[in-house]
């Protein structure tokens, strides 16, 4: 077989202009948030970069995942999957099944070891021996090992593989860990999110695509370039916090008047997030714009943090849950009681001691 | 050092005592004392309203900073206890030995111990006559260690790390606080530690208030007047 064709080969081929495809180039600089000096650059990288072949897998999930990436619109996912990235293996998008999709995985990790790119869906569960996903006829556990063994970068789709989610929160009964517990041996990019925003998830891989490096990531290895800011830090509502402008109750006029939703719990100052910037669904909107605080749904372990309507994490303890505020008022008044009755002892003994000197 | 004191009794007899008095707290460790004692006031007030803000504020947006001014006063007196518990370290090493019992509590020595246990059952009132001071005493020293230096090292390393947040990544608390976030597990787990940390401090604070005016009252020493002029005084000349 001759050399895979570029990116620039697919779009021509596609009928699509020169004129077209250096527009689409700005384009993606914009949406990558680079300057428009790096549009030659995608240029000259995509006339010249053979297409990367990507395996997608699938382990523990509800392919919501799947579902937000088949939605994105910039680019279009249709591009994406077509033109840029050569999708080898997707068991819920291919059109191959049983041991056709089986084998293509096999034959493009032998074709290009070293160089594709492993995208992992969902998490494996350990306990049972792995048994608790089965894809193929083995456990998940084997494949996602032995897909990563050869792949250049691992990208972790959504909560689940970046944290574990829903299943691994309390008491985790299939052991769900999310996949660097796993592959400790290869970069591991984090795209987090119950799912992650489509254009997050197209961004990332255009990048890759793009410059055949990974994007910047942060410490827990999210790219910073969609994960560097908290949802609060770019919310349009966040002047009314400044102002000290609070929803009371879901049915006030300040909820009607479109303020902060803080005092009902939204996560947004403690969740790292692009929906305040790039929104939903082609840039409709994101849950504050619709009137509902954030649940936090891309940090580590939310769903074990207690109410999505208390900034405090709950914290258990003799079965009766409360929140550091509860447990800390709680505390002090005792202290308080304790100071109160000390202080009473020592003015009576005192008034004792004064009876026996005199 | 000595100075003799003539004290009158409530009866017109004149009595004749005389005080010892030892200068202990030098003028740079009282006025830090002063200051940490302002800022960590402003520090729990606001940072309860930051936590649980105030009722919501009438008006448009553009009228209102509240929220904005609560968060700068806590900021700021957040610099300004870390810049003075810094400050207060640098103390330890040029001030007088004094100064390095916040930080130093001697458990390698067994007498420190054995004044533990009497301190302990001095405030259990099962001991009738307490013990003369100069510095602190080992239940005392035990207690600011414990909650002091403790609690306001670790509501500074918390809270910078999340005054990280909001300067962004790449920002000198980011690069020096940053690795708390992921080490209590993300950002919310943070935000429910500096609140726990908050009650300590104020148990702390209420604990440290009682005993500091309860002591100076029944105790043989001053103590709050120390703090403001620096001079230990004694009320008996008895030893020990």
């Amino acid at each position: 077989m001759s050399q895979l064709e570029t990116f620039y080969d697919v779009m021509r081929r596609q009928g699509i202009t020169r004129r077209s495809f250096l527009k689409y180039c700005s384009l993606t600089a914009a949406a990558l948030g680079l300057g428009p000096t790096f549009a030659p650059q995608i240029a000259h990288a995509m006339e010249t970069r053979p297409r990367t072949p990507v395996l997608w897998l699938h382990g523990l999930e509800c392919t919501c995942c799947s579902e937000s990436f088949i939605r994105s619109a910039h680019p279009l996912v249709k591009d994406v999957v077509l033109s840029m990235i050569s999708l080898d293996y997707d068991d819920t998008l291919m059109a191959a099944a049983g041991h056709q999709a089986e084998a293509a995985l096999e034959e493009t990790m032998r074709k290009y070891k070293g160089e594709y790119i492993l995208a992992v869906e969902g998490n494996p569960p350990l306990n049972e021996d792995g048994m608790f996903c089965i894809v193929g006829g083995k456990p998940f556990l084997d494949q996602l090992k032995h897909a990563a063994k050869d792949a250049k970068a691992v990208i972790a789709w959504g909560s689940c593989a970046s944290w574990g989610c829903v299943q691994a929160a309390k008491p985790n009964p299939t052991q769900a860990v999310p996949i660097h517990k796993v592959i400790t041996d290869k970069p591991i990019i984090k795209v987090p999110g119950c799912p992650p925003i489509a254009e997050v998830m197209t961004g990332v891989i255009t990048y890759m695509l793009t410059f055949g490096k990974l994007p910047e990531l942060d410490r827990q290895g999210r790219p910073k370039m969609f994960y560097g800011q908290r949802i609060h830090d770019k919310c349009y509502r966040r002047p009314h916090f400044d102002a000290g402008q609070f929803v009371e109750h879901w049915d006030d006029e300040g909820a009607r008047k479109g303020y902060c939703l803080y005092k009902v719990g939204c996560k947004g100052p403690t969740s790292y997030n692009a929906c305040s910037t790039v929104r939903w669904n082609e840039g409709t909107s994101f849950p504050i714009q619709a009137g509902h605080g954030c649940i936090g749904c891309s940090e580590d372990g939310f769903w074990d943090k207690g109410s999505f309507y208390e900034r405090l994490t709950t914290i258990p303890q003799f079965g009766i849950e409360k929140n550091a505020d509860q447990i800390g008022a709680a505390v002090a008044g005792g202290v308080g009681a304790a100071i109160a009755a000390h202080a009473a002892v020592t003015a009576i003994k005192r008034l004792q001691n004064k009876g026996d000197q005199a | 050092m000595a100075l003799e004191k003539s004290l009158e009794t409530g009866d017109g007899q004149e009595k004749v005592r005389k005080q010892t008095a030892v200068y202990v707290y030098e003028a740079p460790l009282r006025l830090w004392h002063w200051v940490t004692a302002l800022s960590i006031v402003v520090l729990g007030v606001t940072g309860y309203f930051i936590g649980a803000p105030l009722p919501t504020m009438p008006g448009e947006a553009m009228d209102n900073y509240l929220m904005g001014y609560i968060r700068f006063a806590h900021f700021a007196a957040g610099y300004v206890l870390a810049i003075g518990f810094v400050g207060r370290v640098y103390w330890a090493f040029v001030g007088n030995h004094h100064a390095r019992e916040l930080f130093l509590v001697p458990v390698h020595r067994k007498a420190w111990w054995k004044e533990l246990w009497h301190e302990v059952r001095w405030y259990l009132f099962l001991e009738k006559v307490p013990k003369k001071y100069i510095g602190h005493n080992p239940l005392g020293q035990l207690a600011m260690f414990c909650f002091f230096v403790v609690g306001a090292v670790f509501m500074s390393v918390t809270g910078f790390a999340l005054y990280a947040e909001g300067l962004g990544q790449g920002s000198w608390a980011d690069r020096l606080f940053g690795w708390v976030i992921p080490l209590f597990g993300q950002s919310q787990d943070v935000h429910t530690w500096h609140h726990l940390g908050m009650w300590y401090l104020i148990v702390f604070v209420m604990i440290h208030v009682y005993l500091a005016v309860r002591e100076d009252i029944v105790s043989r020493q001053s103590l709050i007047s120390t703090m403001v002029g620096g001079w230990r005084m004694f009320k008996d000349d008895r030893p020990d």
